[in-house]
Parts: C-alpha cells; structure tokens; sequence
C-alpha cells in the first residue's frame, strides 16, 4: 500500500503531524489498513529526506509538524493521474490455495470452496451492517460527511470485492462438477461435496 | 404501523415462518424432479433471511411453497404457527391476503389502479372499506417514503418508485412474512440497495422476510444466507449467532 502517496495526499489540506495525519487516514478508510504511528513516523523522514515534505518546526506540546513541498505536490498529483497498475497483480492466497487443491491429491476441494464461500459471506455481512452504520449519520460538518462517504466506499470497495471472490467461487465449484462428470479429464479432481449430510454423488 | 413484537436483540423469538423437511418433486418416475429436498428452516420476527443459489437450484420453489402458492410433495410449511396444507385454498388465500407479502422481480403492479388503489387491493380483498383500505395504503406508501406519488399509475413511475409501491403492497395490513423473490432484478446497482434497506428496515421493525437473490451483495443485507444446491441445503452463514439468540430468548 502506498502510505507514502497517501500521507503527502492528506498533507494537501495542510501542516499536520504523524498522529493528525494517522487519525486522518483511518477516519477515511476505517481500520482496514491500520498505520501504526512509527510507520507514518518513518514514511514522514524518507519524504523529508527526499524534498517531498519540510518541517513547520515543534509546536508546543512538542508535536512536529510537516508541511507539503512543491515537489511533494507534484509527486501526489502524478499519484492521482496515474491509473494503479494490474501489472504485477498481488499475490492471491485464495487463487494460490485452490490452484494447488484442484493439484493435490486428497484435497476436497469442493468442501474448501464451501468454507470459503461461508467465511466470505459472513465477512459481506458485516461490512453491509457497518455500510448501513456509516450510512445512518449523514448529517453533521462538512468536513466528517466527506470522511463518512470516503469510508462508505471503502466499505463498497471490501463489498465488491467480496462478491467478485464468491461469484468466482461459485464459477470454480461448477466447473469442477462438469470436471468431474467429464470422463476424459486429465487431472483428476476430488467431487465436491454435494451437501452436508447427503452422501456425496458418483 | 410496526408489529408490536421487538425484532433483533430482544428476548422474544417469534417464529413466523417454519419450514420442516419439506420436498418438493414435479412429475413422476422417469421424468420426476426434485426441486427441493428435505429444506428445513425458520424465520423469525426481525429476521431477513436470504436464500441464494444457481438457476434451478429451488430457490423460486421454496418461495412459492412459504407463500402457499404451492404445496410439498411431503414435510409442512407455517406460517404464524398455521400449518398451510391444512388451511385448504380458502384458508391459504386468506393467509396471503392477510399475513403474507410477496415482492417479485418485475413489481407485478396492476397497469389500472394507481399506487394507493394497487396498494389498497389486498386490504379491500380482505373486506375492508375502501376509505379504510385508502388510509392503510398511504400509510404503507409513506413507510418507503412516496406517499407523495400515491395517486400515480405504474407508467408514470420509475423501476425504483414502482418496486417501493410493491413493497407497501407486500406490508399493507400490517403482514409480518415479505417474500421477495429477486426484488432488485430489474434495478440499478444504487436502486436496489434502496430497496434492500426497504426490507431490512422492515424487518428490524419486526416482520420476518426471505429474500431469494443469486447476487451475494444483496444476500449480504440479510442476518442469514441459506445457500441451495440442487434443491438440497448445502451451507448457512450466521445461524450460529440466531441460535445464541434463540437459546436466551425463547421460555423454556
């Protein structure tokens, strides 16, 4: 993740220090990617040290404060017209544990699925419960409403995403039932489970 | 109008719905088909209960069968306690004029009564005035928020105006059990969660509603996801936390 973009993008609104700006991104994005402080502490010297931010000095409660540089500016704005690259997609534990279930022998892949499938659902349900939350107070400073719709669609962001994993699950567990009725397959997979208690189909 | 049983977190669990081992088979022998097999479930007051699955997995059959539109082949169906097989048609007919809404895809508003009129229909089926039936119909129109459109017909509403009337004729009387069978279908992404947040206030005010949905997204506004495979119940999310529930809250 890049804490670095994101620091400098808060730093536009204007001089902040490490525990303003952490407060800031959390309120935005919930604790969904939690920065501790000596990560924002740390990110904040590699930007000073590269002319992307300067100090505003200590203020009196010995807090430092950093403000945004020119250059600093151009780095954010470069950040925001450049599209995130699919390039080098991230690893994918999922994608990773089925490819290698479906290869295994032994593995009932079809019960991993399942499992999957409930854990991911459960976890769209609670962000659906906490979208609603975020939801139910829209009124309130400006400044809070704009945090409240930027959480908001970090919510959607984990929902959609969620639903991509479970219709993609879905498409995996048919295509290795058709897998499995097709008589000349080459790999040989293990019957997903047809249900809980039924006894599973030749 | 909210029924005056507390939904979620209170320590009444009302069974509303109750399905029981119930099997569904079309046609006989050879050409026979199970489309439900053995489906036990409930549904509770302050419930929403989501049942999702692929094309032909049961999900429309056991909608139609919680409705009493259809009867199982074996196990029961109640609905507040009532055993529908036992009911007969008229007794059916009137439990879905009284205590059951259904909400399809494709809203199903008659084309020549306005909102209020298609809204006021079951009230008047079951024999109430037409000033009565009028005041319950508005006031089930402003509960999703358009009594102001009341005097509209369906051409000259929106996909999403004319699923909220649907919805005000699925709670009309005060009816405790929504079935809706893909209500957000024929909506945009941002419409139907409207109307999801239409059932889910619903029920948190104390009704019991299915919602059938191959969309994951929607099933996720409900408190349970009951998944169906072949007519066959594979997997349930959430009934661990309706158990806890249940277990300090009903007598006994």
């Amino acid at each position: 993740m890049s804490v670095k973009q994101a620091l400098l993008a808060l730093l536009e609104q204007g001089p902040m220090y490490g525990y303003q700006l952490r407060a800031e991104f959390e309120q935005r994005t919930g604790s969904t990617w939690p920065l501790n402080v000596g990560q924002v502490y740390t990110t904040l010297a590699r930007l000073e040290r590269d002319g992307l931010v300067e100090g505003t000095g200590t203020d009196g409660e010995g807090h430092v404060g950093y403000r945004v540089t020119d250059a600093g500016r151009g780095e954010v704005s470069a950040w925001f017209t450049t599209p995130v690259s699919r390039a080098q997609p991230p690893r994918d534990e999922l994608a990773i544990k089925l490819a290698l279930a479906v290869t295994v022998p032994g593995v009932d892949v079809g019960a991993v699925i399942q499992r999957q499938r409930s854990a991911t659902m459960a976890a769209m349900q609670d962000y659906t419960r906490l979208k609603q939350r975020a939801g139910g107070h829209d009124r309130g400073h400006r400044h809070e409403q704009g945090a409240e719709l930027a959480w908001s669609m970090v919510l959607d962001s984990l929902v959609f995403a969620a639903e991509a994993e479970i219709r993609w699950l879905d498409h995996c567990e048919s295509r290795l039932r058709r897998a499995a009725l097709e008589p000349r397959t080459a790999v040989t997979v293990a019957q997903p489970a047809q249900a809980r208690g039924e006894e599973q189909v030749r | 109008m909210s029924a005056p049983v507390a939904g979620e977190g209170s320590h009444v669990m009302t069974q509303v719905l109750h399905l029981d081992g119930v099997t569904r088979i079309h046609g006989e022998g050879a050409t026979e088909v199970h489309a439900l097999r053995r489906v036990s479930f409930s549904a509770h007051a302050g419930e929403l209960i989501a049942v999702m699955g692929p094309s032909g997995s049961g999900k429309s059959t056991l909608l139609t069968l919680a409705g009493g539109l259809d009867s199982p082949t074996s196990g029961t169906v109640s609905v507040e306690g009532c055993d529908l097989a036992a009911l007969g048609n008229a007794g059916r007919a009137r439990m879905r004029r009284t205590s059951i809404g259904y909400v399809f895809q494709d809203f199903n508003l008659i084309p020549a009564l306005t909102a209020a009129e298609n809204v006021a229909l079951p009230r008047e089926l079951d024999g109430a005035g037409r000033l009565d039936a009028r005041r319950a119909a508005l006031e089930a129109l402003r509960e999703v928020g358009i009594d102001d459109l009341a005097d509209r017909f369906p051409d000259e509403m929106s996909g999403g105006q004319q699923q909220r009337v649907a919805i005000s004729r699925a709670i009309v009387g005060d009816r405790r059990l929504i079935l809706a069978d893909e209500p957000t279908g024929a909506l945009d992404t941002d419409t139907g969660e409207e109307i999801l947040a239409l059932l889910r206030a619903r029920c948190d005010a104390g009704a019991a509603g299915v919602l059938v949905t191959h969309e994951a997204r929607h099933a996720a506004w409900a408190d349970r996801v009951v998944f169906l495979r072949d007519g066959v119940v594979v997997d349930e999310t959430g009934a661990d936390r309706v158990e806890a529930l249940l277990e300090e809250g009903l007598p006994g």
